[in-house]
């Protein structure tokens, strides 16, 4: 070592981050060893084995499952997406005026009620308008998704938008584009990055949804997590292992994309 | 004629119009699906229950006394409900302890990776994001993986012969605590991070210049400075630890039930919407005096330091 003293060092806090990065991986690591357990207990390693892959492949639950998440996540994904691209475009870049504050608290307001309890209103107000309208479609969960996906879309998006430079806005209204040609060819461009890193966080926020999905959905209407959590609390084989991996691998290569993404601006 | 006064106020009354118009999908779709609802949970706990779920349209007090009274149904008397308190204060004192044992990890990892080189900075940063992503019910499912009687950490024990038969930690509350400050230890990392990321540690210089110690550095320069940052991590672990549903489903097993797994009972075998109703409200209030006391807190910290 260089320096004898070093002023940044604390006794002991390396010991901890070094086993709290450990003990983070650890368990997600066992995880995936054993899904490509051959055994049909999960308690004794039976040899290398793709077989459980293929029996989730075949399972036909879990494949209507996993497409019904797609569809409600990327849905809910594009609208809470640009619903929240336009709610930053009007609480950002402006002096403070009346209802500035509200509209922060309201658009963050799902982030602040536990999901049980957002669960349970929409188990009520939903229960009431399926008997009003006799409706029991994937509507009620890509509105329920749409809502609690908008504060994380809005997230980056602000965040690019208070960043911006407003140079390039001025010169072209001064070249005379209107606001609407302004905004197409120089804010919408510039702003992209926030957009994608938005539409990217409020689908696997969608994705990883368990709670207010199991209070929400009707019949028949299980989502990937939600059909999981089924089987686990039935009793767990290595095929959950299987589906949680390839769940993992799409989790991470997003993140890595949100990652790449949103440092880019630097 | 307009004076040029009046133009501009026409002007700015028609960007926050603009404004209004441009946010209303946003403010609508929550307001429907997310704030809205809340009222009608809290008109259902002063209801009636109806005999198949649901509720009578019918005042009622009930659902509130049945929070923490029950009544006896010989001579009705009320008494103090033992099962519901029980679960209550199980359950602040797990998302306590969650709270504090997340901050006594994730308090020197975030000073570990705020003090790493700016280039491996982001690593350890995508490091942390990684779990953080990943759905809280794989990683649950993962510790329930762990620590089962046929896990891994009994396997090994019983393999060195430290322990005979295996230790069932699984469906007990320590294993509930386990899996939540596993599952929110990056939401206590992250905030402190992005605090201690802007740390002038030259103050901390400055410290040791003076003959402060280690710890006195660390207790009087580095933690007031990112203060901040540990109350917004200790916010955000609370709130998903007082209500969680996932983590005490899968590892507390039937018996140890928390707050979401009681409200959850009332809207199915229970029948008892407005009690379900009443209890959920209850969480609303501990959160809401939590999220008071973090605001007077940050607002107090936002004055000092300027």
């Amino acid at each position: 070592m260089a320096n004898r003293f070093s002023i940044k060092h604390q006794p002991g806090f390396t010991t901890i981050a070094a086993t709290c990065f450990i003990v983070l991986y650890l368990p997600i690591v066992v995880l995936v060893i054993y899904a490509f357990n051959a055994a049909t207990s999960t308690s004794e390693w039976g040899g290398f084995s793709f077989k459980w892959f293929q029996s989730a492949w075949q399972n036909t639950q879990v494949i209507d499952a996993t497409l019904r998440s797609f569809q409600i996540g990327a849905i809910a994904a594009m609208f809470s997406t640009i619903f929240a691209t336009m709610a930053a475009l009007a609480t950002t870049r402006t002096a403070p005026y009346p209802g500035l504050t509200f509209k922060y608290a309201a658009i963050n307001q799902p982030l602040m009620v536990p999901e049980i309890v957002t669960g349970v209103a929409l188990l009520i107000f939903f229960s009431r308008i399926k008997i009003f309208t006799g409706y029991s479609g994937l509507g009620y969960l890509i509105a329920a998704h749409t809502a609690f996906c908008i504060p994380f879309a809005y997230l980056p998006i602000r965040a690019r938008l208070e960043n911006m430079d407003l140079t390039l806005e001025r010169a072209a209204a001064d070249l005379y584009a209107t606001p609407w040609r302004t905004f197409r060819r120089i804010t919408l461009p510039l702003l992209w990055p926030g957009i994608l890193a938005g539409l990217m966080l409020a689908f696997v926020i969608s994705l990883d949804d368990v709670v207010i999905t199991e209070f929400v959905k009707s019949g028949g209407q299980d989502t990937l997590p939600t059909y999981m959590l089924g089987q686990i609390r039935r009793g767990i084989t290595p095929e959950i292992n299987a589906i949680s991996t390839v769940f993992l691998l799409l989790s991470v290569a997003i993140v890595t994309l949100f990652f790449f993404i949103s440092r880019k601006r630097d | 004629m307009a004076t040029a006064e009046e133009v501009a106020k026409a002007a700015e009354r028609r960007d926050i119009r603009d404004r209004w118009l441009l946010s209303a999908p946003a403010l609508l779709i929550i307001f429907l699906a997310a704030t809205g609802p809340l009222l009608i949970v809290l008109v259902y706990s002063f209801l009636t229950p109806g005999s198949y779920g649901d509720v009578k349209w019918q005042f009622s007090p009930e659902a509130w006394i049945a929070v923490f009274l029950e009544r006896d149904i010989f001579d009705d008397t009320l008494s103090v409900a033992a099962a519901h308190v029980t679960i209550f204060l199980r359950s602040i004192k797990l998302a306590v302890v969650t709270t504090i044992a997340t901050l006594a990890l994730g308090f020197p990892t975030a000073y570990f990776m705020a003090t790493r080189s700016e280039k491996t900075r982001d690593l350890w940063l995508f490091l942390i994001t990684i779990p953080f992503w990943t759905n809280l019910l794989i990683r649950t499912f993962a510790v329930l993986q762990i620590i089962r009687n046929e896990g891994i950490i009994n396997t090994i024990l019983l393999k060195l012969g430290i322990i005979s038969s295996p230790i069932q930690i699984l469906y007990t509350d320590t294993a509930i605590l386990i899996g939540m400050a596993y599952v929110y230890l990056p939401l206590m990392v992250l905030p402190i991070y992005a605090s201690m990321e802007k740390l002038d540690f030259r103050l901390v210089e400055a410290g040791y210049d003076l003959y402060a110690t280690r710890f006195k550095v660390l207790r009087k320069i580095i933690f007031p400075l990112v203060k901040p940052g540990v109350i917004a991590g200790s916010i955000l672990v609370f709130i998903p630890a007082l209500g969680a549903y996932v983590t005490p489903s899968v590892l507390g097993g039937g018996k140890n039930m928390m707050l979401s797994n009681l409200i959850e009972l009332q809207f199915g075998q229970g029948r008892n919407w407005p009690l379900g109703s009443a209890l959920s409200i209850a969480v609303m209030i501990i959160v809401m005096v939590a999220l008071l006391a973090y605001v007077r807190n940050a607002g107090k910290s936002g004055v000092r330091h300027g």
